[in-house]
């Protein structure tokens, strides 16, 4: 048995497992019947719904010919990683991260880190470059989101406030 | 006539030198998110929701239809000079708009796009005034099996629209349904699928979705390809206005898209994408006069009504939205959104209830779309500059905006980890070929399905006959086997194919 369509294969794949997930977590709540709907009701028939579609994708993934096979192709990574880990770095900034006792360091701190994560998801990196789009981009949030919008973000790290 | 007392109410709500400005800023920004490559009106909208939260409620729907019409102008601006549409709407209008920018001529196309839509939406305000009462008063007929019927009508036409595989659309679907099963049952008050965490009982916030899956998941995806692969062309724009001949092959097709762009505009799920094709196919269709470019080719007309037909859809989508409180769209589905978060629940009531509101609204369009005409076709060589930003200035600001829009819609920084994750779930979906966007409607659309249901069978005793019984729910159901069955018949399905193979 070979797959003639890997996207379809793995995304039917998917489906299947997050069908069956839903569906035996649904299975935890009261599910009723159908006059008196319990809480675990609709998402037990989605669930067993999406994993029948899931089969049926998957199956036809290996069943039906395409013409290059339809492959997924290499992960990237590095675009991945870094564009998710700025994002984070943007959260834990506004928010610190009591849990390892970091204080909040506010939006500006924020987007500089941000603006230097994210810049290394591309393929090439500029200090200078990155430097000067920091600060305008930086200036510019100040300006619409704070003084324009009037949007309730610490701005600057919560130790030089105090 | 109460359509023109119901429209001057409108114009006077709307005609505040106030609600002007929001109109007008919520079109620039719009424009200028919008014409970003690779950024939709639903990113668009999705990034600049927050923008509208301090605003009273008028104020803010009114900004955000500017901002609807300011993206999906700009997603055209881009199709046109640059090759890439920035939508699926605009996929059609990329194959003689840029074959129109090549030989010099991206004035006239821009020119074509803005008049033809502003024509369109003229149109299309008309139409929706004159409907919504009508309809407002078949949706107070409605009962809960109704309801259930006509969501399943538009998640089907969700899924004749996506581009692709139809199950795996019928799967994101489902998929997007039980996502919004994720939170506190309202019947019960059971935490479903939270897993202890309090601030999941709330459930999934949309905006996380919609920016992780759709803002994230683009921009990683971008990143993967190499540098030529996306390579920007910018042409030389000469010549702003179409010549008189231009105008004589334009009138007509901008009409017949206006018809056609209308029509399909209220079908819950028709939308704009479906009716820029069936005018595409239309003109293509109907004989080229003498000494006319061929289609494919920088025929004027294959700019004209497929941007024509798109705004009249756009238009026109906003019946079922504010008559029955159905989201047709993924967009709609954010404008939903928009006005729970200001406390507006859309449907019937909204007009009688809200008619300020209503009117104000229906009003602010046309506005919006006259906004559109004054601000893009003067300023179009600024578009062209600001398509010029290189990629790797854009996306680290891409990013940092979408991560303020979710910070700033519940200030809390669990929202920003939950992107994270989606951004990657979303990155997956690019990678395994399933489009999201029937996601994001299913998201929306599974808790009002499973309250109808449950009130459908729980009013039934428990039988499910009452979906088929009751004549208005039937013919709804219908409706949707019909559709379904449409594009499955082989004939349509290698059209449809062929149509979206530019995805």
């Amino acid at each position: 048995m070979n797959i003639k369509s890997q996207k379809d294969f793995f995304s039917g794949l998917m489906f299947m497992v997050v069908g069956v997930a839903f569906a035996w977590g649904a299975s935890g709540y009261t599910i009723g019947n159908g006059a008196r709907m319990g809480p675990g009701y609709f998402p037990l028939v989605l669930g067993v719904l999406l994993a029948v579609l899931g089969a049926v994708i998957t199956f036809k993934s290996m069943v039906v010919e395409t013409v290059d096979g339809d492959k997924v192709g290499a992960f990237a990574w590095k675009p991945l990683i870094f564009i998710i880990a700025a994002n984070l770095v943007f959260g834990a900034s506004l928010g610190g991260l009591p849990s390892i006792g970091l204080p909040p360091l506010g939006l500006i701190v924020g987007i500089f880190a941000l603006t230097f994560i994210a810049s290394n998801a591309g393929e090439e990196f500029n200090f200078k470059e990155v430097t000067i789009l920091a600060c305008i981009l930086a200036v510019m949030s100040y300006a619409a989101f704070i003084l324009l919008l009037k949007l309730q973000f610490p701005v600057w790290p919560a130790f030089i406030k105090a | 006539m109460d359509l023109f007392n119901n429209l001057a109410l409108g114009f006077g709500v709307a005609f505040t030198l106030q609600n002007l400005m929001y109109a007008f800023v919520g079109c620039l920004l719009g424009t200028l998110i919008g014409v970003l490559p690779g950024i939709g009106p639903l990113a668009t909208i999705a990034m600049l929701l927050p923008a509208t939260y301090a605003l009273p409620p008028v104020a803010a729907l009114i900004m955000l239809a500017g901002i609807y019409y300011g993206a999906q102008y700009g997603g055209s601006t881009t199709a046109i000079l640059v090759n890439l549409p920035g939508e699926s709407s605009s996929v059609v209008t990329v194959i003689d708009g840029y074959q129109m920018a090549r030989q010099g001529r991206a004035g006239p196309a821009l020119a074509a796009a803005g008049l033809g839509s502003f024509f369109a939406g003229c149109v299309g305000t008309l139409i929706l005034a004159a409907f919504a009462a009508p309809l407002t008063e078949l949706a107070f007929k409605f009962g809960p099996a109704e309801y259930f019927s006509l969501m399943i009508l538009g998640l089907i036409g969700a899924v004749v629209l996506a581009s692709g595989s139809l199950l795996k659309a019928v799967a994101m679907i489902v998929l997007g349904l039980l996502m919004g099963m994720v939170g506190t049952d309202v019947n019960s008050g059971v935490a479903r699928f939270s897993f202890d965490v309090a601030e999941l009982t709330d459930g999934i916030g949309f905006i996380v979705i919609a920016m992780g899956v759709f803002g994230y998941g683009e921009i990683i995806s971008n990143l993967s390809k190499h540098e030529s692969e996306r390579e920007v062309f910018t042409a030389s724009v000469s010549g702003l206005l179409p010549t008189k001949e231009d105008f004589k092959n334009m009138i007509p097709a901008v009409l017949r898209g206006t018809a056609l762009g209308s029509i399909l505009g209220i079908l819950p799920g028709g939308g704009a994408v479906m009716a820029a094709f069936a005018a595409y196919t239309l003109e293509k269709k109907t004989k080229l006069r003498p000494g006319e470019m061929p289609f494919g080719k920088g025929n004027i007309r294959g700019v004209a009504a497929p941007e024509a037909a798109n705004n009249a859809g756009a238009q026109t989508s906003f019946i079922p939205l504010l008559t029955l409180g159905i989201p047709p769209n993924a967009v709609m589905a954010l404008m939903v959104g928009a006005m729970t978060i200001h406390n507006i629940q859309p449907g019937p009531q909204v007009m009688t209830s809200n008619p300020e509101l209503f009117w104000g609204l229906i009003a602010s369009m046309w506005i919006g779309n006259l906004m559109l005409v004054i601000l893009n076709l003067p300023l179009i060589g600024i578009w062209i500059k600001l398509l010029s930003v290189p990629y790797r200035w854009l996306f680290p600001s891409i990013v940092l905006f979408c991560a303020i829009g979710v910070y700033s819609t519940n200030n809390t920084t669990f929202d920003i980890w939950m992107v994270g994750i989606f951004g990657f779930i979303g990155y997956i979906f690019i990678k395994l070929g399933a489009e999201p966007a029937p996601l994001l409607l299913g998201f929306i659309l599974g808790p009002m399905m499973e309250e109808y249901l449950r009130r459908a069978l729980l009013l039934s005793r428990g039988d499910w006959s009452v979906f088929v019984t009751r004549p208005l729910s039937a013919s709804l159901l219908a409706a949707a086997a019909i559709l379904l069955a449409v594009v499955l018949m082989p004939s349509v399905k290698a059209k449809r194919e062929e149509a979206f193979v530019e995805d």
